[in-house]
């Protein structure tokens, strides 16, 4: 009997080291383990043995048993983990295959521009504010110190709605100063986008409907050092630390003193080249302390207070920005232009 | 407004070069725009005298010239032109020289022969007539130029010989010899074959030997115009030749620039409206003296006078508006001799960009740049009555303008006028009938200064904006008046062009009035945000003439004299930009802002127009800008009603166009136009989204009612119309808007696919709409594609936001899914049947979920079946069977009893 148990082992771990599959050694856990296998059907003839011996064969059979058993568990652990290493085998892909198009559309250039403008506005403690396009011309002139006869009040440069030249598609987003001043508690500090118009022909640098954006603060002892050292400060985030500017008289009506901010050429250096057309730098935007009398008709006493304002074109900026040539293609909405962005 | 450099140092000495002088002028506040040196382009390019000149040996028309070029040693050139004489003085661009546009001169053969440079005519210099109109060549007719039209017919016989008849009195005459007179004109002797003859003749191109027509009855030798001959008969005869030079003090060797006015520098400036004072040479002269702190060489005119006759008696002045002319000036000059004005005074104007005419119309010119004072000449002859009136014109009134249009005129315009009628448009042009004319005897000039508004506002409305009326219309000095005519009379004297009469008529209509204004040291600091001492202040203005009566310079407010020309600084911030300017904008530190700090940020509606640019961006959607305005025609592309009372828009009374002429009621049109042009443009599967503004009817104050639109427009292989509808219920689903409903549109919208069109409705408000571009309206942009457009409103969109979100806790028991494929007929919605489930469903139906519509086989005609997964939960207990089985037959009963549909 114990060379019978003896064989069933040396047979059972024989054939379950040559199984090739987990089928192969479910059959040998039934031919071997099984009810009906060669193990049970050794152990049935245990009856017939002795007291002494029963033990001992009972014993030794256990051990065959559990030999059998842990060498089954072995190969089994084996086999799943060579049949998975075969199936990811053959899920391999070619991962050089181009992704599943995953469309998303694209921001608008100019819009870029203007959300960097507004976050470092914002940033500094500014609103956002919007208004009427189709606009008084009392706001965007009267108001503004641009008096009758001021050249730009011209039908050759302005849209106008009615022949008393009273409502006009505003020129300037600078009519936002007013209406901010008429409505906003003191102290001010507004940024206004928004869409502006002027008869200019289209062309590469020039668009019938433009884009600007107004900045305004008003509060007590604001100084021209202020202008200067905020609209710095935003020209570096835009265009990075260590930008140089530099600052020249110019001529506003609603501002006194007025400047204009020039950035130094980023493509020369300052040296003068094409793109600042010998200049070495290149007009970023129009400011200036608020004239006194602005403050006045808006209620406002300039011996009180004082405040500044600029307005810069977006356009232009998004053109810096984007290193964009041609002004028609930001109204051309072409998608292989949009999708650049 | 150009300054010539050259005519600047009269005033003021600087000495820096032109980008120096630019950068610094820009930096005190007179941009400068560009700077040109006007001989940049030229060198190497001096006066040669011809010494001999000899045909070539294998040309018929070259002549091989020997030049004293001021070397050691005659140079040799090869010319092409007939004008040149042994003697004369011209342009020589030698070898290795340059010339305007590039152009380079190298040594070189001509036909064998060594030519060692080139004579220069007037425009290989870049000057034309204008600017020498001494050098304008009147050419002979050459009988060996002659070249017949018709070979077989020609006028003139190749074996004419001299004596032999033209035509008429003209026979053929041969050249014995033509000396050049120095003046532009030659005697010539000619042989007419029996006799001979000499005469003198403008022609330049006549040399010994050649052959010419000479008119035996006018003695004169025949030009082209004068054989009625065209330029193709003689194709060497031409007007034009080298410049041949009648200067004086000018030798062989000399560098032509000077000669020709190229050795000026032009700097172009800038002038803000605000300083029309600096639109002439004085006033930028002043800025000049200002930025550099170097005094100005201030002229005053010193008339001698004298002039035959008294100017009270000859001419007499009435303004009968005096509230639109508040200062008129003028003087007379006799016995004029009208002639080109000297070479001196036609470099400067042409340096200035203003064309060169005679010298009495030069020196009004040339006065009105340097001192910035339109002035006018006029014909003391068509002065009826030797009266001046300044007067309005009476309504419908004619002037022929000197630039010979016929002005209707009405009273709001002013006019010089004489005794009769109208010589003139005040401050804007003067009149044909008055104008200096070759044989204009005596003149009067005009310096007077007009109400600024009136003159634009004329100008404009006739169209006719002129040098004149743009200087008056920014608000000239009165005060110049004087002096300018002054200058005038001055620069008569000098020129020898007329005897001036004593005496001036000024009339003034304003009490001319210091101004002053106080002056406060501490107010312009706390301004600028400067430490700047009171001291220097007084002394950045004093530079712009701005001046205290104190005799040091005060160290506080104090009062100061504005000077005339100076009508913008009316206040303490002027002040404070002028001490800036010359104390240096980029002096100004640097600080930021003190105070009160405020709250930044976004208002409501832009972060939803934010949120809702995401969201289509994250749906693959590109933004696009579109123009606000569009063509009235559009809404006929959009198939609006001709009554539609949308088409009611704000319409621009001077637009720049058509296309661009009313401001959109729908962003409909603007959507379509760009989809066109990128289908145009066959870019594949586009998707586009706007938050545009429509521009309605009965804002505030009679303006418009801005609202804005979100736009989405598409087409493309991956659109259709439940691709639309699903990008814009995911809007309306990120919103959190509830209650959103789709239907047809009640009356069809003509822009749209009458059958795949819907509304959009949360809570019961309609949104907008959206659907497939009427195949018409695609037809009428020129597409045969299917457009996909949605407009939702944006106020709409504001409202239709749902509160923010609030926790609901997770089931805790699992939901059973029950699917129904429903038989219904056709004309049955997918909504209504969704309706239908969901209003009989119970509290246990969490959602129903549309998942298929089948038609075919298996479905009976006008049938179809409609398949819906039903999702059904309990937050107490796991559902079983006995749960589910009466709502579902609940929901079925309903279906059948209210739209006939039954389970498949």
């Amino acid at each position: 009997m114990k060379e019978q148990l003896e064989s069933i082992r040396r047979q059972a771990l024989d054939a379950v080291a040559a199984a090739a599959d987990p089928a192969q050694l479910e059959e040998l856990r039934v031919r071997f383990l099984g009810k009906k296998g060669e193990l049970t059907a050794v152990l049935k003839q245990m009856g017939k043995l002795s007291a002494e011996e029963r033990p001992v064969m009972g014993q030794i059979a256990n051990d065959v048993r559990a030999a059998i058993e842990s060498a089954m568990e072995t190969a089994k652990k084996e086999l799943v983990a060579k049949a998975l290493e075969q199936r990811l085998l053959n899920e391999a892909l070619d991962v050089t295959v181009p992704g599943t198009e995953a469309k998303i559309g694209h921001r608008h250039p100019m819009y870029i521009a203007l959300d960097e403008i507004k976050e470092i506005f914002i940033g500094m403690g500014f609103t956002v504010l919007d208004g009427p396009e189709v606009e008084l011309a009392e706001l965007n002139f009267d108001r503004l110190n641009a008096e009758e006869g001021h050249p730009s009040r011209d039908w050759s440069d302005t849209f106008y709605f009615d022949t008393d030249s009273r409502v006009m598609l505003r020129s300037q987003t600078s009519p936002m100063q007013v209406r901010a001043m008429d409505t906003m508690e003191l102290p001010i500090r507004i940024i206004a986008p928004g869409r502006v118009y002027r008869k200019d022909e289209v062309d590469a640098t020039h668009s019938p409907m433009f884009h600007q954006v107004e900045g305004m603060v008003i509060d007590k002892n604001v100084t021209m050092a202020d202008l200067k050292g905020t609209l710095n400060t935003v020209v570096e985030q835009l265009y990075g630390k260590g930008t140089k500017t530099r600052f020249r008289p110019h001529h506003f009506p609603f501002t006194e003193p007025s400047c204009e901010m020039d950035v130094q050429c980023h493509k020369c250096g300052g040296v003068g080249c094409p793109t600042c057309k010998g200049e070495g730098w290149i007009e970023l935007l129009g400011a200036g302390m608020i004239h006194p009398r602005v403050l006045e008709m808006s209620g406002i006493d300039p011996n009180e207070y004082s405040g500044w304002a600029f307005g810069i074109g977006l356009e232009r900026t998004a053109m810096r920005r984007f290193k964009i040539a041609d002004l028609r293609l930001i109204f051309e909405n072409d998608v292989r232009f949009l999708e650049q962005f | 407004m150009n300054l010539s450099r050259k005519w600047l140092r009269e005033f003021v000495s600087v000495d820096a070069d032109d980008k120096e002088f630019a950068e610094t002028m820009t930096l005190s506040g007179s941009k400068v725009e560009t700077t040109e040196d006007l001989g940049a382009e030229i060198s190497n390019v001096v006066v040669g005298r011809l010494l001999s000149m000899e045909r070539h040996p294998d040309s018929d028309h070259m002549w091989v010239c020997q030049v004293d070029a001021g070397q050691s040693e005659p140079i040799q050139i090869v010319t092409g032109a007939w004008n040149i004489h042994p003697g004369d003085l011209m342009p020589v661009a030698l070898h290795k020289s340059t010339l305007p546009g590039g152009v380079k001169i190298q040594k070189g053969k001509l036909r064998g022969v060594v030519s060692n440079g080139m004579f220069c005519g007037l425009s290989e210099l870049g000057l034309d007539e204008r600017d020498f109109p001494y050098a304008a060549i009147t050419p002979a007719a050459i009988l060996g130029d002659y070249k017949p039209l018709d070979k077989e017919k020609p006028s003139i016989p190749a074996d004419i010989q001299p004596g032999h008849k033209i035509y008429g009195p003209v026979v053929a005459a041969k050249v014995m010899a033509c000396k050049p007179l120095g003046n532009g004109t030659f005697h010539v002797t000619v042989d007419l074959g029996s006799s001979a003859a000499e005469t003198d003749t403008i022609c330049p191109n006549i040399h010994a030997d050649d052959l010419v027509a000479y008119n035996t009855k006018d003695n004169a030798i025949c030009t082209l115009t004068d054989l009625h001959a065209q330029q193709a008969e003689f194709p060497h005869c031409i007007p034009d030749g080298i410049f041949v030079l009648r200067e004086e003090d000018i030798a062989p060797g000399d560098d032509i620039k000077p000669i020709i006015g190229a050795d000026d520098h032009v700097v172009e400036f800038e002038i803000t409206p605000n300083r029309p004072d600096c639109l002439s040479v004085i006033g930028l002269a002043r800025e000049v003296s200002a930025t550099y702190d170097v005094p100005m060489n201030i002229h005053t005119p010193v008339v001698q006078g004298g002039g035959n006759g008294t100017l009270m008696e000859l001419l007499d002045v009435e303004t009968p508006d005096p509230e639109l002319c508040p200062r008129y000036t003028a003087r007379m000059v006799r016995n004029v001799k009208i002639a080109p004005s000297p070479k001196w005074m036609r470099e400067r104007l042409r340096s200035m960009g203003v064309r060169p005419i005679n010298n009495i119309v030069d020196i009004t010119n040339y006065v009105m740049l340097e001192y910035g004072q339109p002035m006018h000449a006029f014909d003391y002859r068509y002065v009826k009555g030797g009266k001046i009136i300044v007067r309005r014109a009476k309504d419908g009134e004619e002037l022929t303008t000197l630039d010979g249009n016929v002005r209707k005129l009405n009273s709001s315009m002013l006019v010089i006028a004489d005794d009769e009628r109208a010589v003139g448009l005040a401050g804007i042009m003067g009149g044909e009938n008055s104008e200096i004319v070759d044989d204009t005897v005596d003149v009067v000039f005009e310096s007077a200064n007009f109400n600024g508004t009136a003159i634009r506002k004329a100008a404009l409305a006739l169209g006719m904006r002129t040098e004149a009326s743009a200087k008056f219309e920014k608000g000239l000095d009165p005060m110049n008046t004087l002096p300018a005519v002054d200058r005038a009379c001055e620069l008569v004297e000098l020129l020898g062009a007329g005897e001036v009469l004593d005496g001036v008529i000024d009339i003034l209509n304003y009490v001319p009035q210091e101004h002053t204004i106080r002056m406060d040291p501490d107010r312009v600091n706390a301004l600028l945000g400067t430490n700047i001492p009171a001291v220097d202040m007084y002394q950045y203005l004093e530079r712009v003439n701005i001046v205290t009566k104190e005799k040091d310079f005060p160290n506080g407010p104090a009062d100061v004299v504005i000077p005339s020309w100076r009508a913008d600084v009316v206040g303490i911030a002027d002040l404070a930009e002028e001490v800036a300017r010359f104390y240096g904008y980029n002096n100004i530190p640097c600080t930021l802002m003190r105070g009160q700090t405020t709250l930044g940020g976004y208002s409501p509606e832009e972060t939803l127009e934010r949120r809702l640019g995401s969201l289509c961006r994250a749906m693959g959607y590109d933004e696009i800008i579109t123009y606000s305005f569009i063509s009235p025609t559009c809404y006929n592309k959009i198939r609006w009603p001709q009554d539609d009372a949308r088409r009611q828009s704000f319409k621009i009374l001077n637009p720049l166009g058509e296309d661009t002429s009313i401001m959109r009621t729908t962003v409909l049109p603007s959507m379509l136009d760009i989809l066109t042009r990128n289908y145009n443009y066959r870019n594949q599967n586009v998707k586009l989204y706007e938050v545009g503004r429509i521009y309605l009817s009965g804002g505030e104050d009679g303006l418009a009612n801005e609202q804005k639109v979100l736009s989405m427009g598409a087409y493309g292989s991956d659109m259709d119309f439940y691709a639309l509808k699903g990008a814009v219920e995911a809007i309306l689903d990120d919103l959190r808007a509830e209650n959103v409903q789709f239907a047809a549109p009640a009356v069809p919208n003509p822009s749209y696919h009458p059958g795949r069109c819907a509304e959009v409705f949360v809570g019961g408000r309609r949104i907008g709409v959206l659907g497939q571009i009427h195949p018409l309206v695609a037809q009428n942009y020129g597409v045969d594609a299917e457009f996909y457009c949605a407009e939702l409103d944006f106020s709409q969109l504001m409202a239709a936001q749902g509160a923010d979100p609030e926790y609901v806790p997770l089931p805790k028991f699992p939901a059973v899914t029950r699917d129904l494929a429903l038989v219904c007929d056709e004309s049955v919605t997918v909504g209504a049947l969704e309706n239908c489930i969901t209003a009989n469903g119970g509290s246990l139906l969490r959602k129903v979920t549309f998942f298929d519509v089948y038609r075919g086989k298996g479905i009976d005609e006008g049938k179809k079946s409609v398949a819906f997964s039903l999702e059904l939960r309990s937050d107490d207990k796991t559902l079983s069977d006995e749960d589910i089985a009466p709502v579902i037959s609940k929901v079925l009963g309903a279906l059948e009893e209210q739209l006939h549909a039954v389970l498949r």
